[in-house]
């Protein structure tokens, strides 16, 4: 049976191979094209970036030739930053927030994507639905009120205000992710645990989280970006230099009047822009599919 | 908590109180109380940080600048009235409908040019074409800032060297309008692109078949087979990015403040202006709050489209 079919499919194969052989080559040349054509695109800001980095002030400032090449490649703005001690206030102020921030949120998140997907309570499905909502809230619609209300905390112009604030933007879609992978784990395994004398959180730590560990990385890597690029509220909230984070720091302290030092800017993007690209290069895969996974369940 | 660490399954000794339930009641109430108190920080979170919020900004917006006096409605009728808040309103739509049109546009043919080269090398080519969503968006904002630099731009050399005149790129009202609008398509369309991936690839081969066999041509298989199975997906991907989009920060205030003449203020940078710069907290707050309904509204069609054909296919 088999074999016939496949004598058949070789007949036809060898019949309308050239033709068909040649446009769907055609089609993948075509395709490698406009793919590279969008790359070339996309990669033009970031080459431009790395261009200006590696150039100095007097370079920038002749403004003779072609500003996409580097004549005389320096490295003296990557050194002027990492011996700067502003910069380094920024960079160790935007770890200290992103840690915590990405530890707060995961552990907000785990815990109630847990008690979401397997234990019901009086209002869970509501609650389920009002995380979903709360993703939809976008930062700029509420800093004003927030704005108030860290001021009558205290927390103005003190970067523990990001750490209580950042949480509310990644915790909801966190949980959302996780409710999705929660729930792909057999309810079987919870009971046999359960049999097994183990308690909800011995459950959680011993079989949930293992199991749902590319889960857990694309939620991580989702906080991770949240705190580390967000600009708004540290710009709205944080004023002077031993408080700022990253993104405001570089954009307010390299920036005085009407002088741009461009190549201390544009390494300072590099520099700054570094952790993420690592973390994506390594765990992209984990994101991606956290990230599709999350929207197909919306 | 204390309770959830351990969870008897009908061998803990009845309580003398609750004696007449049955083993399996207390089973379920214990579980909904822990369900509850592992919820708790969640929900603690919400209520005073997106909650409390909103309604303090319902508050705020009906006070008067100096936050003394009750004025109503009076600051929503002062920005309605006032000619640059009227410029934002429409570059706000402008701003989010183009750009989420074009990032869909081109989103939709990336993740079909991916689709077409064998898996092996999609991963490389989607790490390139992600780039520009890897990169937090203030700071990859600054280095289109520096390419359209007035005295220095990288874009003019390219036009002069092809014998055109210098542009001024964020000079003029409807250029700056345009700029804004290409920086947020170059940063959001990867975000497009892996989410219709991901759709393409879960369209089952076999719908494909059956079309050839009817005899469909390209064109038919995309309109009646492809489009069809990624509609939630399209809805979805439309919905999250038109939120940001419209509710976008980062490009204006760094690109252009708002400027020139107003023409590019959205809602998020004009209410930035007037409620933290200017100190007026009250008219920045009823500034945030005129996305509300509006964000409301794309929210609740596109999520009730999604749950009817959700049902649909599960009918």
């Amino acid at each position: 049976m088999s074999a016939t079919v496949a004598e058949r499919r070789i007949a036809v194969a060898a019949h309308r191979k050239n033709s068909l052989h040649r446009q769907r080559q055609w089609a993948l040349y075509g395709s490698y094209a406009a793919l590279a054509v969008f790359v070339f695109m996309f990669l033009v800001p970031p080459f431009y970036t790395l261009m200006t980095s590696l150039k100095s002030s007097a370079e920038i400032s002749a403004q003779t030739g072609s500003p996409w090449l580097v004549k005389h490649p320096t490295l003296e703005n990557f050194w002027y930053l990492i011996t700067y001690p502003n910069f380094q206030r920024y960079y160790m102020n935007s770890v200290i927030v992103t840690i915590l921030t990405v530890s707060v949120s995961m552990v907000i998140s785990v815990l109630a994507a847990f008690s979401l997907s397997r234990m019901g309570f009086w209002g869970s499905q509501l609650l389920s639905t009002g995380v979903f909502l709360t993703y939809l809230v976008p930062p700029s619609l509420l800093f004003i009120p927030l704005f108030q209300i860290i001021g009558s905390l205290g927390l103005i112009n003190n970067f523990w205000c990001l750490v209580l604030l950042y949480p509310t933007l990644a915790v909801p879609f966190c949980t959302w992710i996780m409710i999705g992978y929660f729930s792909s784990i057999p309810k079987e395994l919870d009971e046999a645990a359960l049999i097994d004398g183990a308690g909800y959180l011995q459950m959680l730590w011993k079989i949930f989280i293992p199991v749902a560990m590319p889960g857990i990385i694309a939620a991580t890597i989702f906080a991770f970006t949240v705190s580390w690029g967000a600009f708004l509220y540290p710009l709205a909230y944080l004023y002077t230099s031993n408080q700022m984070v990253l993104t405001v720091g570089i954009i307010s302290d390299l920036i005085r009047g009407d002088v741009f030092q461009w190549g201390k800017i544009m390494a300072a993007c590099l520099l700054a822009s570094l952790p993420p690209i690592v973390i994506y290069a390594f765990l992209m895969d984990y994101y991606v599919a956290g990230l599709t996974a999350g929207a197909t369940k919306g | 908590m204390v309770d959830g660490t351990s969870v008897p399954i009908g061998v803990t000794a009845p309580r003398s109180k609750a004696g007449r339930k049955t083993t399996m009641q207390k089973f379920a109430q214990r579980r909904s109380t822990t369900g509850f108190l592992l919820c708790l920080p969640l929900i603690l979170l919400i209520a005073c940080f997106v909650i409390y919020p909103a309604f303090y900004a319902i508050y705020l917006s009906m006070l008067n600048k100096k936050m003394t006096a009750f004025v109503g409605l009076g600051n929503f009728e002062f920005l309605l009235k006032r000619h640059t808040f009227q410029l934002v309103i429409f570059q706000s739509c402008l701003f989010a409908i183009t750009s989420v049109v074009l990032k869909a546009l081109l989103g939709f043919t990336l993740a079909h040019l991916m689709h077409n080269i064998p898996g092996k090398n999609q991963k490389i080519w989607r790490g390139l074409l992600l780039v520009p969503w890897v990169i937090p968006l203030a700071l990859s904002t600054l280095t289109w800032w520096w390419m359209f630099d007035p005295s220095y731009s990288a874009f003019n050399w390219v036009l002069n060297q092809f014998g055109f005149a210098n542009v001024p790129w964020l000079g003029v009202g409807w250029i700056a309008r345009f700029c804004t609008i290409a920086v947020n398509v170059w940063f959001g369309t990867p975000f497009f692109m892996i989410m219709y991936l991901a759709a393409l690839k879960s369209v089952p081969e076999q719908l494909y078949e059956a079309a050839a066999i009817d005899g469909a041509h390209g064109i038919q298989k995309l309109i009646f087979v492809t489009l069809p199975m990624m509609r939630n997906i399209i809805a979805i991907t439309v919905l999250f990015s038109l939120i940001t989009t419209f509710a976008d920060f980062d490009i204006v205030r760094i690109l252009t403040a708002g400027g020139p003449q107003d023409m590019t203020h959205v809602f998020a940078t004009y209410a930035f202006q007037v409620g933290i710069q200017s100190g007026d907290i009250p008219l920045g707050a009823a500034d945030s709050l005129f996305m509300f309904p509006i964000l409301a509204f794309a929210a609740f069609f596109v999520l009730r489209g999604v749950t009817q054909r959700t049902k649909e296919i599960a009918a």
